[in-house]
């Protein structure tokens, strides 16, 4: 088992893969919001979403996705290990 | 405003705190050696650390500042709650389990694993110092605008009644007595913010929030004389002659004609119906006048459309100048990259047993952190159509928002609220003390202690950074609290997560180029904020337009600076290969 201190993290090259996949994925989705936000900012007034704008629907998206692709990482990280 | 106290409100407040206290004493038995004051022993729960770690990640900044901003501003505020989750995916991603296996009680132990380094440990921990400094000032300042209308006590009160009660909590347990309020006050905190939603769906939106007297739309003026006395439009203020409460809809969408009121609305309705309603908004505008400094709360009648998108706080969104735009895309990279760089949120990954847990707990605490962002907005939105807002003081949103629902609800957020800010400030003061007595001290100064005496130091430490907390929280009164920990997050994604990241992924990362990093990504970042257009108005007093920095938050420059540094400065320190590493 891997003691604190010892200098080498323990994460395993496959679960690094993992988490780095999901988290580029994350980023892409918020540079994609603040790319709205800075340049096309008209576009987050429309309202395509039962009468809620773009704005907080993709702000929302952004809190949902977070949780959702932790939950991802877990169950694939668990898969792996074993536990 | 003046605000009446209630015999309810401070037995109610005055049960949280002193349970708060109490259960810190029956704890404090477990956490006196050094593993177990810094650490917990390593041995709390993964799922009871998720929550802790919400309770000490929704600070003051979120509940009282994020729902004020809303509320004040409109979707801007929520800006900050989406920026501010966002960085868990950081932290979850790229830092939890290597911390975990990295460090033992400190950040800097995990930056210092590979090298052994006093040069690294000094930097670290005068950086895990300087950001613990920055992110206790927002929360003392909401501890004494909480303490105001509350128990009817002046700011400076606040901020010492905080600041002593989470001296107690810190001196006599640590990290085990500091965990188990977090995770009571993470419990409490999304648990009644969901209840405050159900209330404001239920309440639905009325015009002139169904209060007489709130229509009325004259601009109010505010005056303190060189004497410090308060005039509300020229007259001594008093309970029977003060600012009038406000936050209202002005006229609800067309579809409601004949109505003024729409009942319960479902979650999704209720945005819709908002964004279709006309709301009153108020601004103030300080001028200094022969009669004392007078602040003028004007009204606006603005749509909810222009209310529910981007650019009601960041002016630099609508009016189209590049400096603007860098200053707001500037912000949300900190509050991106800033997370996983706070020293108090990485030192609660030592609390569990390994990096599965460390792994399990951080998607706890996404998830209930989260669905608290998520309350926000409604809570916000609900503040600015309650009739209930002071326009003195925007972080004041959240608590009278609860008020107008009624006293009692008002007496537990409040108390809350006020839990929320010991929590955070003693997770504050645990990181700082754990930097002073366990980084300074026994590495850096090469003072042998033995267990009983590094507890007692680390102790000794967080005394001194109460003390200076209390300082800074009566000073810098007059802040919006997201506001200054938009500051803190600033010095913390630049300081730190250079020399985090590389050190994980990149091989070549040396000693130098980990001290180099931290020390000019913490000094550059430090200066901007000094040298920035924000500071020279609010902080000096000085004309904006006199501040030599192009934008305000600096992350966009000195986080990436920081990589340029450790990359250059390990490639010219880069040992030759007979040497090996150091």
């Amino acid at each position: 088992m891997h003691r604190p201190g010892d200098g080498q993290p323990p994460t395993t090259p496959a679960g690094r893969r993992t988490g780095l996949l999901l988290f580029w994925l994350y980023v892409a989705l918020y540079g994609g919001f603040m790319a709205l936000v800075l340049v096309r900012p008209d576009l987050l007034s429309k309202r395509p979403f039962g009468g809620v704008n773009l704005a907080i629907a993709y702000g929302m998206g952004l809190i949902a996705a977070a949780f959702l692709l932790a939950v991802v990482y877990m169950v694939l990280r668990s898969d792996r290990s074993g536990g | 405003m003046l605000h009446e106290t209630s015999a309810t409100a401070v037995a109610i407040f005055a049960a949280f705190v002193l349970g708060v206290l109490g259960l810190s004493f029956f704890l404090g038995r477990r956490g006196q050696s050094a593993a177990g004051y810094y650490a917990a022993h390593g041995q709390i729960h993964w799922f009871v650390n998720g929550i802790a770690f919400a309770g000490d990640y929704l600070s003051a900044a979120s509940f009282l500042g994020i729902c004020g901003m809303i509320a004040f501003t409109g979707y801007d505020g929520f800006l900050y709650s989406i920026g501010f989750l966002a960085g868990w995916i950081v932290a979850l991603f790229v830092i939890a389990e290597p911390i975990k296996a990295l460090g033992r009680f400190t950040f800097a132990d995990a930056l210092d694993a590979r090298f052994r380094s006093r040069g690294i440990k000094l930097a670290v921990a005068i950086s895990t110092l300087v950001v613990s400094v920055f992110y206790l000032i927002p929360q003392m300042v909401g501890a004494g605008s909480l303490i105001r209308p509350l128990l009817g006590l002046p700011h400076e009160a606040g901020v010492i009644l905080v600041g002593v009660t989470v001296t107690l909590i810190v001196v006599t347990a640590g990290m085990v007595s500091t965990t188990w309020v977090q995770f009571i006050k993470g419990s409490l905190l999304v648990f009644f913010c969901g209840v405050l939603t159900v209330l404001i769906l239920q309440r639905g939106l009325k015009e002139n929030a169904g209060r007489p007297g709130t229509e009325d739309l004259t601009p109010q003026v505010r005056t303190v004389t060189p004497a410090g006395a308060v005039l509300v439009d020229g007259v001594a203020q008093s309970r029977d002659h003060d600012l009038r409460p406000v936050g209202t809809i002005a006229a609800l969408p067309a579809r409601f004609a004949g109505r003024r009121e729409t009942g319960p609305l479902g979650a999704l309705e209720y945005l819709a119906v908002l964004e279709d309603s006309s709301i009153v908004t108020w601004a103030g505008k300080k001028a200094a006048t022969a009669a004392g400094t007078e602040t003028t709360f004007t009204p606006v009648v603005r749509s909810g459309a222009e209310l529910l998108k981007p650019g009601g706080s960041f002016k630099g969104l609508t009016t189209g100048k590049l400096a603007d735009r860098l200053d707001f895309a500037s912000l949300m990279l900190a509050l991106f990259c800033g997370t996983a760089s706070l020293p108090h949120i990485l030192i609660r990954y030592y609390t569990v047993k390994d990096g599965e847990a460390a792994r399990r707990s951080t998607v706890v605490g996404i998830a209930a952190i989260g669905v608290f962002y998520v309350l926000t907005l409604y809570l916000g939105l609900g503040a600015m159509t309650s009739g209930a807002l002071d326009p003195t003081d925007t972080n004041m949103a959240a608590p009278l928002l609860a008020k107008s629902f009624n006293d009692t609800l008002f007496a537990v957020v409040s108390a809350i609220a006020f839990t929320t800010v010991l929590g955070t400030v003693s997770g504050l003061i645990m990181a700082g003390s754990g930097a002073v007595a366990h980084d300074l001290v026994e590495h850096v100064l090469g003072v042998a202690m033995t267990d009983h005496e590094k507890v007692r130091c680390g102790k000794v430490a967080a005394v001194v950074l109460g003390v200076v907390a209390m300082g800074l929280g009566i000073v810098f009164r007059d802040f919006n609290v997201s506001f200054l920990v938009g500051w803190a997050f600033n010095i913390a994604a630049s300081a730190n997560l250079p020399a985090l990241v590389m050190l994980l992924f990149w091989p070549r990362t040396t000693k130098q180029g980990i001290v180099a990093a931290v020390t000019v990504g913490m000094l550059s970042s430090l200066a901007w904020i000094l040298l920035s257009a924000d500071t020279f108005e609010k902080v000096y007093g000085w004309s904006r337009e006199a501040a030599p920095m192009p934008f305000s938050q600096p992350g966009l420059v000195t986080i990436p600076l920081g990589f340029v540094v450790l990359v250059a400065v390990s490639l010219l320190t880069a040992p030759r290969p007979a040497e090996g590493r150091t």
